[in-house]
């Protein structure tokens, strides 16, 4: 009960197909307020199709979805767009609005859903870009900037608004050790500070153990959620073989 | 190279095993299995598969496609083998080979029949129908945002999609229409030149360019140009999740994208049609002139005559309806696109191609209505 109270999102028996071919069945579990939740799995088992669901682009097969208790896939869309303005989403690639300079793509929520006037959000979208790390580069184009500069402006886009859940798709993909871990900062910092509740999609051993509080295993083979737990818990006390597997990158006894 | 041997010895009750003997490399090539399987289910009650490689010499990836092929084969009629009698290095190799899980296979139907693909055509059409009468509909719905003033609109990206879609493209119409006068002008003087009536040139120039000509170049011109331009564009927002950010912004993506596009280009249109019929008009003039030997001042007045407001507006009318079905079928394309550099690719395509086709048919609908009506 007090886990209910407390769950900002709550999936339960969730089942996702494209047509005929099932990604995922009968998934339940939930994520409590401030909490940073990790998704994990190997590449294939469906990670990117649950947030896609979870972010209000994919309709499940069956399930439900509530947010702060309320069944997000049984609303109207005027209800669904409500909630998902309280998302903050950043995607694989960054998904910048490539005819649009950071400024613009950081603006564009707060001149959608604010009432500030555009001095204000010249301010906001200053401080924005100058919380990771991007001060100063409002006015360039995405293409001229490096793919960690991209993520870094798209997450400062998702937060524009500063969002009550912020969704991260695979943050670490592609990037060099030091930017990875330079977002896996930001994560832990926007919890810290926003008092954000976090969902990443990943399969990046550094960053589960480095910011998640709790990490969920998606099975490929079962097309299930295995497990849920704290990411050094499951490394320590898991006794399925595929967790340990993925938690160990696959080093067994065997190999040394 | 000692050649490749397979001995079937089926002494041992329930087992069959296979004696392989000689140099069994990739380079001497892979028997068939289809033989021993013959074989292996002829002989009745066979429940196990052992191997003698003993008389082996070498092996290589040969070996292993002939042994991954034959098991797999065995396994299908319930016959379990055993790979202890094999290399050390081929059961490793196998095991892995035979680890990897095959992902469901969509059973191919080769037999169809005509009727069946007919209908599965039949339906992927009706579903696009469906398709394009949905997104119809969405830009109805996002034109009466954008006309009672709701729709988020950027008018500094409008101004530069309305030079892409205008001045930008002049050029390419100059050096089109010109060319499609000069080619009215030399068909009619063929002709007319029979009867002594190449003045006429005048008129056959100006009614073609003006009437339908004019307009018709300058769109088949834009399908190529702006509208595969506007199914890449939008197909590449696809593709880097840039319309999923949209979406999830709550911000609907016609509005956003598909709105300004269309209506840059049934602006445009018009514009580029009437340039369009004055270059042609130009073309046939160059001709008639210097090749024909016709009056100037009498070119002028017999094209001013023949060109009459009817036929202007028709070849706007035209000019506005190719505006629309360039942009929709551009965007449409591109808002379907998959997520792939290949489903880009055929997005443009398929915006080029069903651009001209509906351009055509709908030169042919605006053709019989002015014919009934008497424009």
């Amino acid at each position: 009960m007090v886990e209910s109270v407390k769950a900002v999102i709550q999936v339960k028996g969730l089942d996702l197909s494209y047509d005929d071919y099932t990604v995922l069945r009968n998934l339940n579990f939930s994520v409590n307020k401030g909490e940073i939740f990790m998704v994990m799995g190997q590449s294939g088992c469906g990670k990117s199709t649950l947030l896609k669901t979870l972010i209000g682009l994919k309709e499940p097969q069956a399930g439900e979805v509530l947010y702060n208790g309320v069944s997000f896939w049984d609303q109207d869309e005027t209800v669904q767009q409500k909630i998902m303005r309280r998302f903050g989403i950043l995607y694989q690639g960054g998904a910048l609005w490539s005819s649009f300079t950071l400024g613009e793509n950081v603006a564009l929520p707060l001149q959608l859903y604010s009432n500030l006037t555009g001095s204000q959000i010249r301010e906001v979208v200053e401080l924005k870009l100058a919380l990771v790390g991007l001060s100063g580069y409002a006015d360039f184009y995405p293409e001229h900037i490096s793919g960690g500069m991209r993520k870094r402006a798209a997450l400062a886009r998702a937060i524009a608004l500063d969002p009550e859940i912020i969704f991260f798709d695979e943050p670490s993909a592609g990037l060099d050790p030091i930017n990875s871990r330079m977002l896996d900062d930001l994560i832990l910092q926007l919890r810290d500070t926003l008092g954000a509740t976090i969902v990443v999609v990943s399969h990046e051993l550094a960053s589960i153990f480095a910011v998640g509080d709790k990490a969920a295993f998606l099975d490929t083979e079962s097309k299930s959620l295995i497990t849920i737990g704290a990411p050094k818990e499951l490394l320590a006390n898991s006794k399925d073989s595929r967790v340990i597997q993925f938690l160990t990158r696959g080093v067994d006894k065997e190999r040394g | 190279m000692p050649e490749q041997k397979i001995i079937l010895d089926s002494s041992i009750p329930g087992t069959i095993c296979i004696k392989l003997s000689g140099a069994w490399l990739i380079a001497a090539g892979i028997p068939k299995v289809d033989e021993i399987i013959v074989q292996v289910h002829q002989a009745k009650g066979i429940q196990q598969l052992t191997f003698d490689t003993r008389q082996m010499s070498e092996w290589d990836s040969g070996l292993i496609a002939f042994l991954f092929h034959l098991i797999r084969e065995c396994e299908h009629k319930h016959i379990q083998a055993s790979l202890q009698d094999l290399p050390i290095g081929v059961q490793k190799l196998l095991s892995l080979a035979l680890k990897v899980h095959e992902k469901p296979i969509v059973d191919k139907v080769d037999d169809e029949s005509f009727f069946t693909r007919v209908a599965d055509k039949v339906l992927i059409l009706w579903d696009g129908m469906l398709s394009l009468l949905n997104f119809l509909g969405e830009i109805a719905v996002a034109f009466g945002r954008f006309f009672t003033g709701k729709a988020y609109f950027r008018w500094d990206e409008f101004v530069f999609l309305l030079q892409r879609c205008g001045a930008d493209a002049l050029f390419l119409v100059s050096l089109i229409s010109v060319l499609v006068g000069i080619i009215l002008a030399f068909i009619g003087a063929t002709q007319l030149k029979l009867f002594g009536a190449q003045i006429y040139i005048a008129n056959v120039v100006g009614i073609g360019m003006v009437r339908a000509m004019g307009a018709m170049m300058a769109a088949i011109l834009m399908a190529g140009r702006t509208g595969a331009s506007f199914a890449a564009e939008l197909g590449l927002m696809q593709t880097n999740e840039e319309i999923d950010a949209l979406k999830t912004l709550g911000v609907s993506p016609v509005e956003f994208l598909v709105i300004p596009r269309v209506l840059a280009l049934v602006i445009m249109m018009p514009l580029l049609t009437l340039y369009a019929n004055l270059m042609g008009i130009l073309g046939g003039f160059i001709i008639g002139i210097s090749l024909l030997g016709l009056n100037p001042v009498e070119y002028w007045q017999h094209t001013q005559s023949s060109v009459t407001l009817s036929n202007l507006w028709v070849g706007l009318i035209h000019s506005f309806v190719f505006g629309v079905i360039i942009a929709v079928a551009g965007c449409f394309r591109g808002m379907q696109c998959r997520r792939s550099a290949a489903a880009v690719g055929e997005a443009t395509t398929k915006a080029v191609v069903s651009a001209i086709i509906s351009i055509v048919i709908a030169t042919a609908v605006i053709t019989f209505v002015c014919q009934v009506l008497g424009v």
